[in-house]
């Protein structure tokens, strides 16, 4: 039990970071602090992706002279960080226009809390 | 050069959304024509490669010449590039059909519009051509990226909706990857027919079903299934005319296209319909879908919002031949994926000319004046009315025919019923309409002038008083609803029946 809780305590935390960032963006009001809770949620799964490639006792995915090329074991799989750098470049794009909306909606309503914008949608 | 062809429609399409912020900068008359060049060179590109699947059968395409499943490849069969130039199809008339209402809705934004178009049909082709998992998210972000700002471009209230559209998005999106991410822990490949030869062999793994929930459940919101669809009535209703005509037929049909890929030739039938009830949950939760968005639409008084509940609606009965996950089932769906684009496309443009002529669509304030003033449009209008209602010969008939049938073929009779009551809710909401427009005589005190604030331009019309631009590309799109009905058994023999998910 102790095993599974500490053997894995990585996956645990991305857990943790996963609800932080769900929570965010679904009960807190001001649409920056939904903003934030996106960027937690979508760092967490970048933190998945590159937990999921660590082996152990193994090195950085660049050729050492010493270790030689014989043993992928000894190196740590370097595919999640390549797919991880987009997903870095997706998040940032999906920020921008995330933040971009958000000002657009501040020069409409002057405010940025979802309960007076919801309010605004409703009436017509 | 023909070899590449596969690869060529959304590098034209990219190539085309890159460049026109560029050339049109000075100039942005330019941007109309460019994005009418584009989006024509994907409509002959994409048939011809139509013509050489149909010919040639499956056609790959390797990324820098590394082989899958190191490297990415792109996959045309008879259903992606049968997908493929419908979007493309419906595309080019939405497109030719925004030159004239873009210039009164988005005034002075066409460039930025005509890039984000571009960019959008990129990533639809993309999503649609890829035989890659972590390729088609990509595909799906670029996609999605495009689409929120097509809607954010509107009116005030489009920038809450697209803002609320954006945070559902990008947990559909998340979703998606945190799943693919379970899949590549557990298979090594990130290719889809690679995964379909490993998966048999790990089957039990909890990391698989985590996976596949995953993927369903992230598909599902960018889809707009029954529980999943809250981001969607706002973003079409307050999105410009134009935006809606071209995201509501092309946006979820993508995401339905991509949900059969995944389900049923990564995951494969046996394992998602009977290892797994995956496909008896989304049959069920899109059988609700079908019978909410009927009943919301019938209580609709804009005819943008009447349109978007529909359209939940309609995702409902794709769903439901998903759900099935029998060959009859499965006919409907592709089918229906079809002709709700053609529908939608029909009736959000008609919407748009009604925005156009007469500056509003409410549906309480339609009278036959409208009629007078918009005659093709209206006959577009009813036409499509009749296929979303189901009237053969009109497409629409047919996908819920096959629909039908998949669901006594299953022996569930909830679902007949369902998809029964819901045309006939169908009928309901769309003859309120078409009564009032053929039926409602004007009020009275209305001044000839009034009614016709646009008139009396001149040039370019048709007889009842249309523009060109505005009313062929309608008049095409609901005419081919027609050939698409009376043709339908070609498509089903030559398209959709020639690559069956294996297993059914």
């Amino acid at each position: 039990m102790t095993d599974f809780i500490f053997g894995h305590y990585i996956y645990w935390a991305i857990i943790a970071l996963l609800m932080i960032g769900l929570y965010g963006m679904i009960f807190k009001n001001n649409l920056v602090k939904k903003l934030v809770g996106m960027t937690i949620f979508q760092v967490s799964i970048i933190m998945f992706y590159v937990a999921s490639a660590v082996k152990g006792s193994a090195t950085v995915p660049v050729m050492d002279p010493v270790t030689g090329i014989a043993d992928a074991a000894k190196y740590i799989s370097p595919l999640q960080h390549c797919l991880m750098l987009t997903a870095i470049v997706v998040g940032v794009a999906t920020s921008g226009v995330a933040f971009s909306l958000a000002i657009l909606i501040y020069r409409h309503y002057k405010t940025l809390d979802e309960k007076v914008l919801m309010e605004h949608m409703k009436s017509s | 050069m023909m070899d590449n062809s596969p690869a060529l429609v959304p590098l034209l399409l990219l190539a085309a959304a890159i460049a026109i912020p560029v050339l049109a900068i000075r100039k942005a008359k330019l941007a109309y024509p460019l994005t009418m060049v584009a989006s024509f060179g994907s409509v002959i590109i994409s048939s011809y490669n139509v013509f050489r699947v149909w010919k040639n059968g499956p056609l790959t395409y390797h990324f820098g010449g590394w082989l899958p499943p190191i490297g990415i490849e792109y996959v045309l069969d008879p259903l992606s590039s049968f997908v493929a130039l419908a979007v493309n199809v419906i595309a080019f008339f939405v497109l030719w059909h925004s030159g004239g209402v873009q210039e009164r809705e988005i005034p002075g934004k066409s460039v930025p519009y005509y890039a984000l178009t571009l960019l959008f049909l990129c990533g639809a082709n993309g999503i649609i051509a890829t035989g890659d998992l972590f390729n088609l998210y990509v595909f799906l972000e670029i996609f999605s990226l495009a689409a929120y700002g097509l809607i954010g471009i509107g009116e005030k209230k489009a920038a809450v909706a697209s803002f609320r559209y954006l945070i559902m998005g990008v947990v559909g999106g998340s979703f998606y990857l945190l799943g693919i991410g379970f899949l590549y822990i557990v298979t090594g490949s990130l290719n889809m027919a690679d995964i379909r030869i490993i998966l048999p062999h790990v089957q039990g793994n909890p990391a698989v079903v985590a996976g596949l929930s995953l993927i369903v459940i992230g598909m599902g919101i960018k889809m707009a299934v029954f529980p999943l669809h809250g981001w969607l009535p706002d973003a079409y209703t307050h999105a410009p005319s134009t935006s809606s005509a071209l995201v509501a037929p092309i946006g979820t049909k993508i995401a339905a296209y991509a949900l059969i890929r995944i389900l049923f030739f990564v995951f494969g039938v046996e394992f998602v319909s009977r290892s797994l009830p995956v496909t008896d949950v989304i049959a069920w939760l899109s059988a609700i879908g079908i019978l909410y968005g009927s009943v919301m639409a019938l209580a609709q008084n804009e005819m943008k919002r009447m349109l978007a509940y529909s359209s939940i609606a309609q995702i409902g009965y794709i769903g439901l031949g998903i759900g099935l996950a029998n060959p009859l089932g499965y006919i409907g769906a592709v089918l229906h994926i079809l002709n709700h684009a053609f529908m939608k496309g029909a009736l959000f443009l008609v919407a748009a000319n009604l925005r156009k002529k007469t500056g509003h669509s409410d549906i309480s304030r339609l009278d036959v004046s409208v009629r007078k003033e918009l005659p093709w449009s209206m006959a577009a209008f009813t036409v499509a009315a009749l296929s979303m209602v189901g009237l053969p010969p009109t497409a629409g008939f047919f996908s819920k025919w096959y629909l039908a049938l998949g669901a006594i073929d299953r022996g569930n009779w909830v679902f007949l019923a369902v998809i029964l009551v819901s045309s006939l809710l169908n009928a309901a909401y769309f003859f309120r309409i078409l009564e009032k427009v053929y039926l409602a005589p004007p009020p009275a005190q209305k001044t000839g002038e009034e009614l016709h604030p646009e008139a009396g331009k001149g040039r370019g019309l048709l007889a009842g008083g249309e523009e060109y631009s505005l009313t062929i590309p309608v008049v095409v799109i609901s005419f081919s609803l027609l050939l698409i009905g009376l043709w339908n058994a070609t498509i089903v023999k030559e398209v959709i029946q020639r690559i069956l998910p294996l297993g059914m």
